[in-house]
């Protein structure tokens, strides 16, 4: 066995490659709950890639056959129905490991210097991430599916001047059709993923350039060596430390994973929408066209943003610069400490409004403007409906959250962050 | 690590709060269906073939299938197969769309994964809930489906039903009525009024009521049966998966422990 790896290892810098990357990368002791969320955002990437080549094997791109294969695996493929539940919940636990890791990252400032680039290649596999999930809801090609999708291409059709034009390039049609189902696929199964793997190879070898953050932002490359291991004091080695308590994470994450895919494939509406079990029908529009939760948030936003000079590209343009702005974070956060535990009141106050104002905007992105009913006809609201009134308030607050940063962050009364980690 | 429970517990219960908003004035009816009773998943089946399967399709729907529900081949070649000959066929119609929307005006739609659409209660409140309406183009109209194109194809089951209307002075005092009732209602706008509609039997059909629900009963539970046949194995499979990542998880954890007893 050696004698092969010395024989790889003179041509390929294979134990090396290993040794940097994870064999001998030196973490901090550390790491609570919120540290497993990247190994299991990697995690659900292999399972999408897996469960999508496989689906990939029997799924028909056509518009006459699209709906029809997807029931195929459903019925007729041997184990289609669990490859395909796994895809769909796969999906869903995607967003939901990414945006609990998205959250760790601002609770302890994970972004700060020196990784920036971390960050930003997060941000941008965030990105890729939408699309793909985008691309790939129009695949089973029902009702929401469509509709979903002419929605969202029409967003581009409100920029001016090119719009029209834009959209129809997009779709490759006037209409979404069998055209554009064709290359969605070829963006879902091809050109993202190839993507998004280039980009999270970048965000782990800049991740393990640095060094990982932790739960008390204590920069254990700075620390002096423990003279018994050659270690930093609060530095372990990953290997094996941390792929064995990464394991016992990617259990659990499993039993919940598998407890909706066997139990609750449809997540009472929220992974598989019932109107998607509908064909898609160009001539029939659905009463309410709902994205899937993860992408509510924006909806909310755009909803809300009113229409001004006889466009309604300002939604859009909210939209787009709430996704975006999470990239300028470094730049923003001029904090004496990285993590929350050794912050003042006034950024815990703003990172809870702005959770606060996320979730409650994911929801009103699910249900109807009319939810909440309407205003009387006081000042100065006059009728309005109540939900798209809070939708603008935590709108604003989800932006003040980032454009006021750079001034509470500095007037924050913070506490001394320690030398050493907290380990109990 | 409030912080962490707190927002877990936010996500989770509004991952989990309804979906959908009722976009239906109707209350329906609980379906008291049982998806692990053969018997009466073969009943439905048989109904199933015999009342729907003329102008509805299940074309996602082989009948070989059906040995899901304890029959054979042969029980199933023998008395289910009227518009096939090939076992491994998909239950088709003879009825075009282009037919079905000249002859209905709507072309009746492919029932294969309705229930997933509509949902069991709504399905079966919507075979209880046909009555006589001499204005409609069928002469029939729908508690849960208003002017459905469909026309009550079981009323010589059923009996006929006619509607029974009473006015309220207003939305919440209707609505009020509507939830002591306890059956299938619905609710409807009456200029300055709101109207509260019932069904009630007018004349008595071959079956009593118990027998018609229990008729219905089958054939809904069967429909959602169809919409995903995988269903029962899916809820055993899992249980079996949830107990093996359990014992792993024990496994797996003890012997994070026992490497990481060696960490000060």
């Amino acid at each position: 066995m050696s004698k092969v790896l010395t024989w790889i290892d003179e041509r390929f810098p294979l134990t090396s490659l290993w040794n940097s990357q994870w064999g001998k990368y030196v973490a901090p002791k550390n790491f609570n709950f919120w540290y497993y969320f990247g190994s299991l955002a990697a995690f659900v990437l292999v399972l999408q890639i897996l469960t999508g080549i496989w689906l990939t094997m029997n799924y028909k791109p056509d518009a006459t056959k699209a709906f029809e294969s997807i029931e195929y695996i459903m019925r007729d493929v041997p184990w289609g129905w669990l490859i395909r539940y796994m895809h769909s919940t796969g999906a869903s636990m995607f967003f939901v490991v990414v945006y609990l890791h998205m959250f760790r990252g601002l609770m302890y400032g994970s972004y700060r210097k020196p990784r920036e680039l971390t960050w930003l290649f997060g941000c941008l596999i965030y990105l890729s991430l939408m699309a793909e999930a985008f691309f790939g809801y129009l695949l089973p090609w029902g009702q929401m599916s469509f509709w979903g999708a002419q929605v969202i291409v029409n967003l581009f059709s409100t920029i001016p001047v090119i719009g029209d034009g834009l959209s129809v390039w997009i779709r490759g049609d006037y209409t979404i059709s069998d055209v554009t189902l064709n290359r969605f696929f070829a963006f879902h199964v091809a050109a993202l993923p190839l993507l998004l793997l280039a980009l999270v190879g970048a965000h782990l070898m800049a991740l393990h350039e640095t060094g990982s953050n932790n739960p008390d932002g204590v920069e254990i490359k700075k620390q002096p060596k423990d003279p018994r291991t050659g270690l930093p004091l609060d530095g372990i080695y990953s290997h094996p430390y941390y792929t064995i308590k990464d394991l016992v994470g990617v259990i659990v994450f499993l039993a919940a994973f598998s407890a909706i895919v066997f139990f609750l494939p449809e997540m009472g509406g929220y992974f598989l929408e019932s109107n998607n079990f509908i064909p898609a029908d160009a001539l029939k529009t659905p009463p309410e066209i709902a994205p899937v939760w993860y992408f509510t948030p924006y909806y909310a936003m755009l909803r809300a943003v009113p229409s001004f000079l006889e466009t309604q590209v300002w939604g859009v343009i909210v939209m787009a610069c709430a996704v975006l702005i999470f990239f300028a974070l470094p730049w923003l956060d001029h904090g004496a400490v990285k993590s929350i535990r050794y912050r003042g009141r006034l950024y815990k106050s703003w990172l809870a409004a702005f959770v606060i104002s996320f979730l409650i905007l994911g929801y009103l992105g699910t249900v109807p403007v009319t939810v909440w009913g309407q205003f009387g006809n006081a000042f100065p609201f006059y009728g309005a409906d109540k939900a798209t009134v809070i939708a603008r308030v935590l709108t604003i607050v989800y932006f003040l959250f980032f454009v006021l940063m750079p001034w509470y962050t500095v007037r924050d009364k913070t506490k001394p962050q320690p030398d050493r980690v907290r380990w109990k | 690590m409030s912080y962490a429970i707190a927002l877990l517990l936010a996500l989770v219960t509004s991952i989990s709060t309804s979906a959908f908003a009722a976009d239906e004035n109707a209350q329906l009816l609980n379906a008291p269906v049982n998806r692990l009773d053969n018997e009466s998943l073969q009943r439905g089946a048989r109904d199933f073939v015999n009342y729907c399967l003329t102008c509805h399709s299940a074309k996602y729907m082989r009948y070989n299938r059906l040995t899901d529900l304890g029959l054979t081949d042969k029980q199933i070649t023998d008395n289910l197969m009227f518009a096939s000959s090939k076992i491994g066929d998909t239950m088709t119609v003879a009825m075009t769309p282009e037919n079905g929307k000249a002859w209905f005006g709507n072309a009746p739609p492919d029932l294969s994964v309705e229930a997933r659409i509509r949902g069991r209660d709504w399905l079966y409140s919507y075979l209880m809930g046909f009555y006589r309406d001499e204005k409609a183009p069928s002469g029939w109209n729908n508690l849960v489906f208003p002017n459905v194109a469909m026309p009550n194809v079981l009323w010589q089951l059923s009996g006929v039903n006619k509607l029974v209307k009473t006015d309220y002075e207003d939305h919440e005092r209707a609505q009020a009525a509507a939830i002591a009732v306890k059956g299938l209602v619905a609710l409807e706008p009456d200029g300055e009024k709101y109207s509260v509609l019932q069904v009630e039997p007018d004349q008595r059909g071959t079956m009593t009521r118990a027998e018609y629900e229990a008729f219905v009963t089958d054939l809904v539970n069967y429909l959602d049966y169809m919409g995903e046949p995988i269903r029962n194995t899916r809820i055993h499979l899992g249980l079996l998966v949830l107990l093996f990542l359990g014992v792993l998880f024990v496994f797996a954890y003890a012997l994070k422990r026992d490497y990481w007893k060696e960490l000060h």
